[in-house]
């Protein structure tokens, strides 16, 4: 563009050319900070626009689970304690896998080493096993959450997109939320004696990412989407597959579907 | 109006002015917009660092791998299962280097046997499966095929083959203890291999003095079970597996 202009000034014996150089310097002037934000933005890769701003209104979330395709590795767990900064120790989990081992005697063993992190040890003898699994566990951010009933501060609470999050700078430490979920997804973290659970990585869904465990799971069992919205991987799944929830007698309407789920899972 | 009802009036007044003074004070400012709840939770939490950053951002300087491994039995294993966390690798490409796993215990999180895994899930006995050798030096984990069948023997004696791949003797070629000239393999009942004919055989390896690596388990021949022949007691294909 400025080529032609530059080519033009040199040239002598033309001073009727000065007034249109005025022009087109306040035209280029004038252009300028398009043309530098134009540049600011152009380094950004093409698919990459400016995300509209995040309206919780407009989700709603929940989790789906292919107990058929889990294959134990443990990788769900470890993602999830890296990602939300879990303690380490093995009694702190915002997301576990269990190994059920289902007898012929009738007998049900449910384990579930370190979370599953580090495997689980090979020394079962197939002798006397009538079935057995893994099953990833973790909030199921229920939508009648006894826990935000009984927090006595408001410290729990659900979100408008149907997330069940714990205020660490608010709660009390007072366990009245451990004790009462069904599921056993809280604990106390030891550092700030508060309360503290899966948040369905709310800051990876609020930027549109999966949760951590979704993004890494091998094997594609855990399924995550809009509960309601027809046209989300987790309502298609729920469409084909034969949904069952845990403990759906408490009634607390857990978001986390289970497929293929064996009876003896508590 | 009576002295002492104004006097109460007065203190009623006091008392609900130092409760909505004390409230305005102890109750968090955001507390109840969108519900019992402080709604600046929500942006402390979502301010919180992603640290998975997912398998898109990874391809866009990755790109040769992330083109073979989008097409390879791989493609549903995210980047970062193996890897870790990419975020502080982004900023800082150099000094951020992410993990790559290459030990042999690594990858029996996922493939080493379990009854517990879905049945057709790729496993292998992480201890009897080519022992030592790491996965990597076999199997290319961005694009892993299964294991090839090696064309000779096993192409008939694939029972055998099988057994030995998960043995301690994983390692032996055949021809190690057979003899086979080609004629087997065009007429294999009339040129028949040969098999060890005595305990010296196995003895070259597994002797008190051979000269075989010391990982190999030893015995004295002269006094270990001297009136038998060697594969009486011990399956040459699958030596004490169990």
């Amino acid at each position: 563009m400025s080529q032609p202009d530059k080519s033009r000034k040199p040239t002598p014996s033309q001073p009727p050319k000065l007034p249109l150089d005025r022009r087109a310097f306040l035209k280029k002037g004038g252009l300028a900070p398009f043309l530098l934000l134009v540049a600011k933005v152009a380094p950004t890769p093409a698919g990459e626009t400016a995300p509209p701003p995040y309206q919780p209104g407009e989700h709603y979330y929940g989790m789906a689970i292919d107990v058929a395709k889990c294959i134990g590795c443990g990788r769900c767990a470890e993602a999830c304690k890296t990602e939300n900064d879990v303690p380490r120790e093995p009694f702190y989990f915002y997301t576990w896998v269990e190994r059920y081992i289902i007898k012929t005697n009738g007998e049900t063993a449910v384990e579930s080493p370190n979370g599953g992190i580090d495997g689980f040890p090979a020394t079962i003898t197939e002798q006397g096993i009538l079935r057995t699994f893994f099953v990833p566990k973790l909030c199921n951010h229920c939508a009648n959450p006894p826990c935000v009933q009984v927090c006595p501060v408001g410290a729990t609470f659900t979100t408008p997109d149907g997330v069940v999050l714990v205020d660490k700078d608010y709660c009390i430490g007072c366990r009245y939320c451990i004790q009462a979920c069904p599921y056993g997804a809280r604990f106390l973290d030891p550092r700030t004696r508060t309360a503290a659970k899966c948040t369905f990585c709310y800051h990876r869904v609020t930027k549109g990412l999966r949760p951590a465990c979704v993004e890494v799971c091998p094997t594609g069992a855990r399924i995550f989407g809009e509960v309601h919205l027809r046209t989300s991987p987790l309502a298609r799944f729920r469409r084909f597959n034969e949904i069952q929830v845990l403990k759906p007698h408490l009634n607390t309407e857990p978001k986390v579907y289970y497929a293929n789920l064996d009876g003896e899972v508590r | 109006m009576p002295q002492q009802i104004s006097r109460l009036l007065v203190l009623f007044v006091l008392f609900t002015l130092g409760l909505v003074i004390a409230r305005h004070y102890l109750v968090p400012k955001t507390f109840g917009r969108l519900g019992h709840y402080r709604a600046a939770a929500i942006d402390s939490i979502v301010s919180r660092n992603v640290k998975y950053v997912g398998r898109t951002t990874c391809a866009t300087c990755h790109e040769d791998i992330a083109k073979m491994h989008s097409v390879a039995r791989h493609q549903t294993v995210a980047c970062e299962a193996c890897h870790g966390p990419g975020a502080a690798h982004m900023e800082a490409p150099m000094e951020n280097r992410p993990p790559a796993p290459r030990k042999r215990a690594y990858c029996p999180l996922c493939h080493g046997y379990d009854p517990s895994r879905p049945t057709g899930f790729p496993q292998v006995d992480p201890v009897a499966h080519n022992p030592v050798r790491p996965c990597i030096s076999c199997h290319n984990p961005h694009a892993p095929e299964p294991p090839v069948v090696p064309g000779e023997c096993s192409a008939c004696h694939g029972q055998i083959a099988r057994t030995k791949a998960i043995s301690h003797h994983a390692l032996l070629p055949c021809t190690r203890c057979h003899e086979t000239s080609q004629e087997h393999k065009v007429t294999p009942r009339l040129s028949r291999p040969t098999k060890p004919r005595d305990r010296a055989f196995c003895g070259e390896c597994h002797g008190k003095d051979a000269k075989s690596p010391k990982e190999i388990p030893r015995i004295d021949l002269a006094s270990h079970g001297e009136r038998y022949m060697c594969w009486q007691c011990h399956y040459p294909h699958d030596p004490e597996l169990r």
